[in-house]
């Protein structure tokens, strides 16, 4: 029984796969502090459609996966931007348009050369699969995020808290605004490889959600994501070894899970928390004659 | 939990003023002077919120900002801010451009209630310490200086035992509390309050005055946003008054004149004149005036203000009773 526990460590490719997931999990799920605060999900969501049609044309051309993603994750995210500028259409109709013109684009790319480009990988992610080159490529990313989160992380708060005071001290608010759009594209790539395009949002989501609910602090909800992401990560490509099932699945159920558990049991935020609450405070008002 | 707001903040908060001083250096910082200079402001969609704007303060002040809601009340306060560039004009403080003052970190701001994200994880010492910014190094690590001036502004406003509540936590007065202790603790010189006094009760009202009235005995320049004309005279000295542009500015008793309040705001202001009313002669000055939320502004015949609070005021009343005598 024990010995059939440890099987997939016995395999130097689940090995791989297993801290991969991690740390993609573990940067996913500290960013997602910031998105969720920020109101950034829709373009979490939004972005990591937006590379696919980037990482068609990498594999392609043989370029690394990850700067075909970059780069078209960054030309609809300049797109947004340009449609919200020009007309007065509200910013969830422009998002919704920039991001399936570019995930219609990568999937008639893929279509036209199905035997060069792996659509299921793509979509749904295979990191039981992933390349040795494209694990470099996730550490790289994912160690460039982690460095500007540790280096950025109180700027990037005071932005996602109050943008006027960050202005008003001399902080470059723009500057601020691009760097959080870069991480998030930047972690939509890696993500990718774990999840798949379609499942990337919630690795951008969910643990923040979770963290939120669990906590009143920025910092210790940056910390409870983080380990959230990683942990779910992990164990979600380990349990897809023994199901045979999809691993994009896998991580995203837990995470699913959890979030559950904590807004029914989160000790100030969750549902029955808030009802003891009210109850509480029925009787006080009770009391009082 | 009980708002503690009994005309001064805290008991407390008054007593260990003296133990924990200001962290900004009052006596040799001269006050600062904050100028706008023909500043018109045209927003993308075409509409010229503010044309033609010009008025200069200086330190050792309070000053309201009053006019109507779409006067460009708000867009001088954001060029003021550095928010938003003007089109044409420009803003000087201290004769040096806006994005040198915020280097500086010489201007604070106090933010209306509805722009602030209640429900963000942060604590009232984070919300605080957010002030500091300016004067730490590229990680944002707290320097024992940091936490001094946070400690000193929180206890200032008597907010220093919730120092750990969640913001979202407190009642209206203590967030407004929390807001002005931030810019306390950015040592702002020049310190912008927008509408500070909406939704806030009477006593934290009174005491907020009260400290606004001690950071300008310091020297600094307070400009105040509001729209409640009532309490102007009480407590602001200067008033600027806008619609699209800056109809007048100076002292509280030239500004603000019958004339001057119906150019500013037309028609949206009710006007009852006694000398018409329905109100017997004999009834003399025993006339109540209520009023649900903003203190009606009270102006006498010769455009006398009313004044509730008399303090620093002896020579007004002294003049104002020979006057009186002089006509009986």
């Amino acid at each position: 029984m024990f010995t059939s526990l440890l099987a997939p460590f016995h395999y130097d490719y689940m090995v791989t796969a297993l801290w991969t997931s991690a740390l993609i999990g573990g940067v996913c799920g500290l960013l997602s502090g910031f998105v969720t605060l920020k109101g950034w999900s829709l373009m979490g969501d939004a972005l990591s459609h937006a590379v696919v049609p980037g990482v068609a044309i990498a594999y392609l051309l043989g370029l690394p996966f990850a700067v075909g993603a970059f780069t078209s994750g960054l030309l609809a995210a300049g797109a947004m931007a340009f449609v919200k500028m020009k007309t007065p259409v509200r910013e969830d109709a422009v998002i919704g348009i920039v991001f399936t013109a570019f995930f219609a684009l990568g999937l008639l790319l893929i279509s036209l050369f199905p035997s060069r480009v792996d659509l299921k990988g793509i979509i749904f992610g295979n990191i039981l699969g992933i390349a040795t080159g494209d694990v470099v490529q996730v550490v790289i990313v994912s160690a460039v995020c982690l460095l500007v989160l540790a280096l950025k992380w109180r700027d990037l708060m005071l932005f996602c808290f109050d943008p006027n005071q960050a202005r008003a001290l001399g902080l470059r608010v723009g500057a601020l605004h691009v760097t959080l759009l870069l991480l998030l594209s930047a972690t939509a790539v890696a993500a990718l490889q774990a999840v798949g395009a379609m499942l990337v949002v919630a690795m951008l989501v969910t643990p923040g959600a979770t963290a939120y609910l669990l906590t009143d602090r920025f910092r210790v909800m940056l910390r409870i994501g983080a380990a959230l992401g990683a942990v779910t990560s992990f164990f979600g490509a380990y349990l897809s070894y023994f199901l045979d099932g999809a691993t994009g699945g896998c991580i995203v159920s837990l995470q699913t899970l959890i979030f559950v558990a904590a807004l029914l049991f989160a000790p100030k935020h969750g549902v029955f928390a808030s009802r003891r609450t009210l109850r509480r405070a029925r009787a006080q008002e009770a009391a009082v004659p | 939990m009980p708002t503690r707001s009994c005309g001064r903040f805290s008991a407390r908060g008054t007593r260990r003023r003296a133990k924990f001083p200001l962290p900004v250096p009052t006596s040799s910082s001269p006050p600062l002077s904050l100028a706008a200079i023909d500043v018109a402001v045209t927003y993308p969609n075409g509409l010229t919120a503010l044309r033609d704007a010009s008025f200069r303060l200086a330190g050792g002040t309070i000053c309201a900002l009053v006019g109507v809601n779409g006067s460009g009340k708000s867009t001088l306060f954001k060029a003021l801010m550095g928010f938003v560039t003007p089109t044409t004009g420009r803003v000087e403080i201290d004769g040096r451009p806006v994005r040198e003052a915020q280097r500086q970190s010489w201007v604070a701001y106090v933010p209306q209630a509805e722009e602030v994200d209640w429900t963000f994880p942060v604590s009232v010492h984070d919300v605080v310490m957010m002030g500091r910014y300016g004067y730490m190094n590229f990680l944002r690590i707290a320097s024992a200086a940091d936490r001094t001036a946070v400690e000193t502004s929180l206890r200032r406003v008597g907010m220093w035992d919730y120092r750990d509540r969640q913001i979202g936590e407190l009642s209206g007065g203590q967030k407004k509390r929390v807001f002005v202790a931030r810019a306390l603790a950015q040592a702002g010189r020049i310190i912008l309050l927008d509408e500070p006094f909406t939704g806030v009760d009477v006593g934290t009202e009174e005491a907020i005055v009260a400290l606004l009235r001690e950071l300008r005995d310091e020297g600094r320049l307070i400009l105040v946003s509001t729209h409640n004309l009532g309490s102007v005279p009480e407590f602001c000295d200067q008033v600027v008054l806008i619609n699209r542009t800056v109809l007048a500015y100076g002292p509280t008793s030239e500004v603000f004149t019958a004339e001057n309040l119906t150019r500013a705001f037309g028609g949206a202001l009710r006007l009852f004149d006694l000398a018409q009313s329905t109100v017997n002669d004999h009834d003399g000055r025993s006339v109540t005036v209520l009023t649900d939320d903003e203190r009606p502004l009270v102006l006498g015949k010769r455009g006398h203000l009313e004044y509730l609070d008399r303090t620093g005021r002896e020579k007004l009343m002294s003049d104002r009773e020979e006057e009186q005598k002089g006509k009986s």
